[in-house]
């Protein structure tokens, strides 16, 4: 919210401060400074000037020559494209050498060869926002209404030398959405009383009921009081300019008086508050209650809204003539021709507001302050202050009387406190004068008794509920930077972290040492990568849990697998031109427990890894044999898989360990690859991690080193291609017995040199006793036996 | 034979004094005095001598013997001190050549950060805990007292499963399942992925992360919540800034109240990067928990009080590596993990 502060001095004396200063102080007490701007953007020489005369340029259809008196003894010659002055208006003249908004100079010139000497000025020109300059100037010379001195500085006219302050409110505070609450806020940090405005109406003669017959509350239930008045004799017309500066310094266009003063005493109190032509209710009624399913209703801004029954409306016994708390209508509005008004000062109900206005889809000044909820006092008061600024600026007469209807208005409550209470809570004895000193000046009456504070809360701090609310204005006002700190008291010992947290930090560490890169993705991902990665269209992994409004589709699922988002990271990288890249990711997928799903699903630990470019099939195994091994995982095998179509039917492997399944890895399909317009051939992997955890082994032992020498033989032999080397590795290792300490293939050749069906593979056992250095002589036999097995069991022969 | 023998000697010693490599050294020994050499040669005729000459010749062939094992070992340490040299000389390298770096691979940074500050929560006493992704509407946010017309409850703020499903915003509601589950004292952070309505642009992430702090005990107060938090902040940006406590609102805390730090760029005189306001503002929210939270969860707020503290990562991570776009966090180029 913007706070001019020179429409602040009207309530508090703060001549003596710095505005810095006391922004600090402001934040230091709850009411968050966003900014200070000055109004005066570095205006200089700009003064009231009179168009003296008007001769048409010769040579320039669209430019005219103006003789200005700016109070010199010659008057000014500028010429301008202004085609909204006439001889005799005021208007600000920015004389030679003036500075204007955005560094801009003006200088002496010439217009199609005739001199000019300056330049007239629009509102923007002089820093206004093109938001709030009134219509009927903004695409022209803002010329001045009422009359000043010539020569006058336009600072002065316009008050082009405050600051603006703004705030942001939080949204327990209504109240502070106005500037007579900002001023309150100050009061308490400044310690000073505010000075409220004069609230007196005069009131005419003649009898409201002359003019207005019925007022009905017919749903109470969404409005908790409405206040009408009656005003005659309305001239509307422009307002005086200290009451449209005031508003477009604030943030708001001015529109004409009776709107103006409207909007000015919403800023100024924080009620929002609606003028009706009277002329054009038709039965001279208000009605309020919910509309009807399918009515429509055109609003101020002349567009057609469709309404439903959970909305409130004012109706004048034939019409609607407003959505309650949002927007008035075309039809009732107040135009140039307005004689009689009907000014609505109501307090509606918060939740209703803000469904309404959520539904159409607009948001007003109004609405967005009912939806915090107002205090349903202020709606008498605020009425009443646009009835006396009505008749202090002459722009109608106040009938005597008004129609209030409400149910039941809030009254100001007791919150009792105990002293030791804030103390505790605040961490220190906070003096007992400060105390009530702090609460008096925020308007919260207090005193103490025995040990207790007693307050009583005003009406307008609908924040303030429980004892502990009282102990957070003490706090605030006193100064969180003010409250001294203090140690937590109590055993210390060093927090602990989850196991499954623990191992998930190391694993991390260990496949970062491996090389790999720590990557992060989001939970959420498309339902199309499903297609993309080849899932079957009846695996469980498409069993997943949906967003109901998700940001687009490609964010519309909770992911049952990481590979796709594992894939759109190689991709991504692959287009950035990297060559080469590892990565891994630990996160959850989701698993539901029923479809459609009703109770929090199942969050499975997850790790994925990623490679293309320098790895290959065999380099993932190795890493994934490295992590279990380290984990103490013991007994795990890798089972081909060729029924997986994310992965290459001949390139793809299942780590099963006591009948539990760990995962799976492999080379991308060839289609998934197609699929993802990769050139690169890709390696993932996928592994429970839960399960990895489960099954993890303790503390790894030591082994003694071997004491004796070992001997090495090396074999090459020529098997069936279809046989796996893990079979060979377990004949050798089973016949081998405990002497077989390392079984290496080191080679594996097909080609021309052998049969087409064959493949020669190359091994170097190394044999080892503990117990002594073993002989060739000894050796010889129990290399011989491992080769006889090997014969005999795969047709496995050396190779020579 | 003496004749012979001296010729051996100075034959062999002139020899020796023209070699140039170890090598030729080498084959000059064995030449000379090999089992098959000169000198070897010559003493095999010994046998014919007389008993008087033996003694003689053998001392003689000794001396030989000796006087060009002595030359050789000279030349040989020689020829291998300058072999030593020249090799020195001629490996010189240009060290400003680029090293050889081993592939390592690299945290993520924001994960980093978020293991650095469990660390330094968990030396405060603090136990690590976590919570679901997926949430229910009472954890997320009846059972932490936000009112139930809130705008952050609407779907424009949060994602919904289903009425009573939604992505968690905030890792408050793990606060709620530890006071749940455990009875006071106690202290623990939690921190995690967090969801809400946002579509992404520079600063802003449908996912981004936060890390929770609570503490429940008998007499917890304010001064215990600042200097936890001051603590916790010279931990991570060290000592030299400031902090300041904004009175602020959260409906899970009363009072509420928001940490500025001063500024990471100008360190509080003010730039282009705090508004020139000298502060980073919003860096963390905290404040008392709300009476209703802990009878919420059962806890007698007659008896006890607590404190509570929830701080964005992504941002953190973004400061202290002075990340200028949160997408990068989160699209993993390779380039952009490599720096970690």
């Amino acid at each position: 919210m913007f706070v001019p502060v020179k429409w602040l001095k009207d309530y508090i004396d703060i001549e003596d401060y710095d505005i810095r200063k006391l922004a600090d102080k402001l934040n230091e007490t709850g009411s968050h400074v966003e900014s200070i701007e000055s109004v005066d953007k570095g205006v200089e020489k700009v003064v009231v000037g009179r168009i003296e005369e008007i001769e048409k340029h010769p040579d320039a259809d669209k430019l005219i020559i103006t003789k200005i008196d700016i109070g010199e003894e010659e008057l000014l010659q500028i010429v301008t494209g202004a085609n909204n002055v006439k001889e005799g208006d005021l208007v600000p003249v920015a004389l030679v050498g003036a500075k204007l908004p955005g560094g801009i100079k003006i200088k002496k010139g010439k217009l199609r060869g005739v001199e000019s000497f300056g330049m007239l000025c629009s509102a923007a020109e002089l820093g206004y926002s093109d938001s709030v300059i009134p219509k009927l100037y903004r695409d022209g010379i803002h010329i001045l209404q009422e009359n000043y001195e010539i020569g006058k500085d336009i600072r002065e006219v316009f008050g082009l030398n405050e600051e603006i302050i703004e705030f942001e409110i939080t949204p327990n505070r209504p109240d502070c959405l106005s500037i007579l609450g900002m001023a309150r806020e100050l009061g308490a940090t400044i310690e000073q009383k505010i000075k409220y405005p004069d609230m007196e109406v005069k009131e005419e003669e003649d009898d409201i009921k002359d003019y207005f017959n019925e007022l009905i509350v017919e749903d109470k239930d969404l409005c908790n009081a409405y206040y009408a008045r009656v005003i005659k004799d309305v001239k509307v017309e422009e307002s005086p300019l200290w009451l449209q500066t005031r508003l477009m310094e604030a943030g708001m266009r001015p529109l004409n008086n009776i709107v103006d003063i409207t909007n000015y005493v919403m800023l100024e109190l924080g009620q929002p508050l609606h003028a009706f032509d009277l002329d054009k209710l038709e039965d001279k009624k208000i009605i309020v209650k919910r509309a009807e399913n399918g009515d429509v209703f055109k609003t101020l801004d002349d567009v057609e809204r469709k309404l439903d029954d959970s909305m409130l409306m004012i109706n004048d016994g034939k019409n609607q003539i407003a959505i309650a708390g949002v927007m008035g209508g075309l039809d009732s509005e107040v135009t140039e021709d307005t004689k009689t008004i009907l000014l609505e000062s109501a307090s509606f109900n918060p939740k209703s507001v803000r469904l309404t206005s959520k539904k159409l889809g607009l948001r007003t000044e109004a609405s967005t302050r009912f939806e915090k909820g107002l205090d349903p006092n202020l709606a008498k008061i605020a009425g009443d202050r646009v009835c006396e600024l009505i008749e202090e600026i002459n722009a109608g007469k106040v009938v005597k009387g008004n129609f209030f209807e409400y149910g039941q208005l809030p009254e100001p409550k007791e919150i009792r406190v105990k002293l030791e209470k804030i103390d505790d809570l605040i961490g220190q004895k906070i003096d007992r004068d400060r105390i009530l000193n702090m609460l008096n000046y925020l308007e919260i009456e207090s005193k103490i008794e025995g040990e207790e504070v007693i307050s009583n809360i005003p009406t307008f701090r609908t924040d303030i509920s429980i004892p502990v609310d009282i102990i957070e204005e003490i706090a605030r006002i006193y100064g969180f930077d003010n409250i001294e700190t203090k140690p937590l008291s109590g055993v210390i010992t060093r927090g602990r972290k989850s196991c499954i947290r623990n191992k998930q930090d190391w694993a991390k560490d260990l496949l970062t040492s491996m090389g790999l890169n720590e990557i992060m993705t989001y939970s959420f991902v498309s339902p199309s990568q499903f297609d993309k990665l080849n899932i079957s269209e009846n695996s469980v992994m498409r069993k997943y849990v949906k967003i109901r409004n998700p940001l687009g589709e490609d964010y519309s699922v909770m992911r049952t697998t990481l590979l796709g988002n594992m894939m759109d990271v190689l991709v991504r990288n692959s287009r950035y031109g990297i060559p080469s890249i590892g990565v891994y990711e630990i996160g959850n997928i989701f698993i539901p427990n029923e479809i459609p799903v009703k109770t929090i699903p199942k969050e499975k630990r997850v790790l994925s890894i990623g490679m293309y470019g320098d790895g290959d099939f065999f380099t993932m195994k190795g890493i994934i044999d490295e992590l279990l091994e380290k984990m103490g995982i013991e007994g795990y095998e890798y089972v081909r898989e060729e029924n997986n179509p994310t992965f290459h039917p001949g390139r793809a492997a299942s780590i099963v360990c006591e009948n539990y399944y760990l995962g799976e890895f492999g080379e991308v399909h060839p289609d998934v690859q197609e699929n993802y317009g990769l050139k690169n051939r890709v390696y993932m992997a996928e592994l429970d991690f839960n399960r990895l955890f489960f099954l993890k082994g303790g503390v790894h032992k030591y082994k003694p080193l071997a004491k004796y020498p070992s001997i090495s033989r090396d074999i090459a032999l020529l098997v069936d291609k279809e046989i796996m080397v893990k079979e060979i590795e377990k004949i050798i290792r089973e016949n081998g017995g405990e002497l077989v300490k390392r079984v290496e293939l080191f080679d594996v050749y097909e080609g021309d040199q052998i049969d087409n069906d064959k493949k020669s593979v190359a091994y170097s056992i190394e044999y080892n006793s503990e117990e002594k250095t073993l002989t060739d002589e000894e050796l010889t036999p129990i290399h011989q036996k491992v080769l006889d097995a090997l014969e005999k069991e795969l047709d496995a022969h050396l190779r020579t | 034979m003496k004749e012979q023998l001296s010729k051996i000697r100075k034959d062999a010693l002139e020899r020796i004094a023209s070699i140039k490599t170890i090598d030729e050294l080498e084959s000059t020994r064995v030449e000379y005095l090999g089992k098959k050499g000169k000198l070897t040669k010559i003493l095999r005729g010994m046998g014919k001598l007389s008993k008087e000459e033996r003694p003689v010749i053998g001392q003689l062939s000794n001396e030989v013997r000796e006087s060009i094992e002595n030359r050789i070992e000279e030349v040989r340490t020689n020829l291998k001190e300058m072999i030593k040299a020249k090799r020195i000389s001629s490996e010189k390298l240009d060290i400003s050549m680029p090293g050889k770096k081993p592939v390592l691979g690299h945290r993520h940074p924001l994960i980093q950060v978020i293991e650095e500050l469990e660390g330094v929560f968990q030396n405060m006493g603090f136990d690590i805990v976590e919570g679901p992704e997926i949430e229910d509407v009472y954890h997320n946010f009846d059972a932490l007292n936000s009112p139930d017309n809130h705008p952050s409850r609407d779907e424009t703020d949060t994602f919904y499963i289903t009425d009573d499903l939604l992505l968690r915003t905030h890792t408050s509601p793990v606060q709620i399942r530890a006071m749940e589950n455990m009875d006071p004292p106690i202290r623990i952070v939690s921190s995690g992925r967090t969801f809400r309505f946002d579509d992404v642009d520079d600063t802003h992430s449908p996912m981004f992360h936060q890390l929770e702090g609570l503490v429940v005990d008998k007499k917890v107060s304010i001064g215990n919540l600042k200097d936890t938090i001051d603590l916790f902040i010279r931990e991570i940006f060290g000592s030299q800034l400031e902090t300041r406590y904004r009175p602020h609102y959260f409906p899970f805390t009363e009072p509420s109240v928001e940490v500025d730090v001063q500024c990471f760029d100008c360190g509080g005189k003010g730039c282009s990067s705090c508004g020139e306001t000298g502060w980073s503002m919003e860096l963390l929210g905290c404040g008392m928990v709300h009476p209703k939270v802990l009878e919420n969860c059962g806890i007698d707020s007659e008896i006890y009080s607590g404190f509570a503290f929830g701080l964005g990562l992504d941002r953190i991570a973004m400061v202290k590596y002075g990340i200028d776009n949160i997408r990068l966090l989160f699209e993993n180029d390779k380039r952009f993990l490599d720096q970690f």
